[in-house]
């Protein structure tokens, strides 16, 4: 293994490893670059993966605590859980479905698109829609995403025959097995998807991409990785030149470490993101590193989100299958007719048993109702809400004031109040999946409120102006030339699309700007 | 079984009932089991109160051809979270709150009671504990039909995770290609 010493000031700093701290890992060190990739997580493998709910959930899941506020349902609905994220090797592309749609093309012109909307933070990313396609493209050959460059989509399970047959028969045209990062055959060294229903317990034959077993080994395999796994990062320090200089966290033993760097790159997921940013406050920057325009975790995104459930008289077994194998693209349009601004794509989903009762369903559900629907899992089909919500200023992430994690450091508090928009969003998608199951003969159909955030996004986002958010167009901090945010944080509006596509190609790019600078000596 | 000097006999008597039950007659379960009869330790609650408890998780998740068996796992669940000092007396107030009668009661009395203090901690409690462990047995899984790990058993590529036969096919073109059936 790899070690870089903790004074070499040459050194790179990548701070978690998921989609985009371990592309981006790799993108470096491929090119010669010395890495040091923090994780706070452990590593898991396809050996390790259990299809035990309850025990994948703590395995991988980031479990520790946050704070809430504000008059969202989640914390009621979902005590303890605002966010579904992971913290483990690979991050969330652990534990995610695999679903990789682009963000359309004037959803990166969101503002000048929707107009001014009130009580919203809405600007305009700061990249033209076609280089970020050029990076997509490349992204997906490399995810060997189905339904594109002639790989073949997945096959249509039973589920995606219900989703499929009820949005046809309500008028609905771009119904498809989705463009996932799912293998229908071994490929890249990893196998190929046998319909198991456990994506999100870890993909035990690789089917499903994620940098655990591709970046990161391959990362490691080029002999400049210093891979650290349960470290977990407590504050960035800069000079007095303001520029960054290195961070400190906390090792496996609990123990604290200083790592220097020439530069640093963010990619904690957007919660942790913001509040390491927040952490590292210091004369300087009074309002947290590069946050001199006050943007750090604000604008905290989450999707309009929440699951529809149809129940029918026949078996359906929706577990048996990838879980995310159907979409529906038509209303990812902007059609402000519709009540509401910005699009949404209704994605098949399904939950295992045990989980299915406080997963899928509000807290105010029990007696009776709750029953039928139990009674019927073995009949049921389901359906997650996936739409662009609107960026909020009072939407954010701080340090909170009242619970301290073990270490004795600020846990992360969020506070989001939902936009009108958004619940209008979410009422329409609402009435349309109820109706695309009653369109096949569904007994019954239910839903639960917004679910926690599965993916968090805009909380340091990109901005053209400084002082509208917290990096530039490369993800280049603003305040600090040496300092990057490398994850879903640096989104500047969250569009329709479920982000690891986008997050990837961004560090895609990311990478070839740092190597060019590097080399360049400009950084 | 002795008396530990700490504890005063009172207390330590009060303390761990036993709820029982029988398995139902001709179900799966009875034909493997060595004895149709069950019985459940409790540590904090008395047999009083975990009988009461079980009615409690039947009213919230009430599934009537359901083992009272994957019941009594859930009663074991919470009470072994009433090792908490705190839990034990919320969950305590909350039962004796509910009445000795509860579980005779006839169901639509349970739910009411039950809706009168829908929004008290007690029940979120028990609700979030109820949910959270009856469907999660080896009981459950066999009851509902879900067929657990899939690894082991080569997924559904083969086993039918295309079985459904009440709508049409789904064209190629919209879907892919089954492993094996030689497209591209």
């Amino acid at each position: 293994m790899t070690q870089i010493a903790q004074d070499d000031t040459n050194a790179v700093v990548i701070i978690g490893s998921g989609a985009g701290g371990g592309t981006l890992a790799h993108e470096l060190t491929r090119r010669g670059i010395k890495v040091v990739l923090l994780e706070a997580g452990a590593r898991q493998s396809y050996a390790t993966f259990t299809q035990n709910p309850g025990e994948a959930f703590v395995q991988l899941t980031w479990l520790d605590p946050r704070t809430t506020s504000g008059s969202w349902t989640v914390p009621q609905d979902y005590p303890g859980l605002p966010s579904w994220t992971a913290k483990t090797l690979g991050g969330t592309t652990v534990h995610w479905t695999g679903a990789t749609p682009r963000i359309q093309p004037w959803e990166v012109r969101a503002r000048s698109t929707y107009g001014e909307i009130a009580g919203t933070s809405l600007i305009d990313w700061p990249i033209e829609y076609s280089e970020l396609e050029r990076y997509y493209e490349l992204a997906e050959r490399r995810l060997l995403v189905t339904r594109r460059h002639g790989n073949p989509g997945l096959p249509a399970s039973s589920h995606f025959k219900i989703m499929y047959h009820g949005a046809r028969r309500i008028g609905y045209h771009r119904v498809h097995t989705g463009h996932l990062a799912v293998n229908t055959q071994p490929a890249d060294e990893r196998g190929m998807c046998i319909q198991q229903g456990f994506c999100v317990q870890g993909c035990k034959t690789g089917a499903k991409w994620s940098t655990l077993y591709t970046e990161i080994p391959r990362a490691e395999a080029t002999g400049n990785l210093d891979l650290r796994l349960r470290c977990h990062a407590l504050r960035i320090e800069h000079g007095a030149d303001g520029r960054a200089s290195a961070v400190i966290y906390r090792d496996a033993e609990g123990n604290e470490q200083r790592q220097k760097a020439r530069l640093l790159c963010v990619a904690c997921n957007s919660i942790e993101t913001a509040r390491l940013l927040l952490l590292s406050e210091s004369s300087r920057f009074p309002h947290g590193l590069a946050n001199s325009s006050d943007q750090v975790g604000r604008n905290y995104c989450r999707h309009t989100a929440g699951f529809i459930w149809g129940v029918f008289d026949k078996p359906v077994k929706f577990w048996r299958g990838t879980t995310l194998a159907g979409i529906v693209e038509d209303e990812t349009k902007n059609d402000p007719k519709r009540g509401f601004v910005g699009g949404y794509h209704l994605e098949l989903a399904a939950l295992d048993l045990p989980s299915l009762p406080l997963a899928g369903f509000p807290s105010t559900l029990w007696g009776r109702d709750l029953g039928f629907l139990m009674d019927h899992y073995d009949r049921m089909a389901g359906m997650l809400i996936n739409g662009e919500d609107m960026p909020r200023a009072t939407n954010r992430i701080t340090l909170s004031t009242s619970v301290k994690d073990s270490a004795g450091i600020p846990v992360a508090h969020i506070h989001v109040d939902e936009h009108d928009n958004d619940a209008a969003m979410r009422a329409h998608a609402q009435r349309q999946g109820r109706a695309i199951y009653e369109a096949v003969g569904a007994l019954r159909t239910a839903t639960s409120r917004q679910t926690p955030a599965a993916h968090n996004m805009c909380t340091a986002r990109m901005s053209k102006d400084p002082r509208d958010g917290v990096v530039d167009a490369h993800g280049r901090a603003h305040d600090v030339p040496n300092l990057y945010v490398s994850d879903g944080s640096a989104l500047t509006t969250p569009g329709s699309a479920n982000p690891t596509l986008t997050i990837v190609a961004l560090a895609l790019r990311q990478a070839e700007h740092i190597a060019r600078e590097m080399s360049s000596r400009n950084l | 079984m002795s008396t530990s000097a700490t504890y005063p006999r009172r207390d330590f008597l009060a303390a761990g009932g036993i709820l029982t039950g029988f398995l139902a007659a001709g179900g799966p379960l009875s034909l493997l089991a060595p004895s149709r009869a069950w019985a459940l330790e409790l540590g904090s609650l008395s047999s009083a109160e975990g009988a009461r408890l079980l009615s409690v998780a039947r009213t919230i998740a009430p599934h009537d051809s359901l083992e009272d068996a994957a019941y009594a796992i859930v009663v074991k669940a919470i009470d072994a979270a009433a090792a908490d000092e705190q839990v034990r007396a919320t969950l305590k107030a909350g039962l004796a709150q509910l009445g000795e009668d509860f579980a005779t009661r006839a169901e639509p009395a349970r739910v009411e009671a039950l809706q009168a203090v829908e929004h008290s901690e007690f029940f979120s409690f028990v609700r979030t504990k109820t949910l959270g462990t009856l469907y999660a047995s080896p009981i459950a899984y066999g009851h509902f039909g879900y067929e657990g790990e899939a690894f082991s058993k080569g997924g559904y590529l083969t086993r039918g995770f295309d079985e459904l036969n009440w709508l049409p096919d789904v064209p190629l073109e919209d879907s892919g290609p089954k492993a094996g059936s030689g497209g591209r």
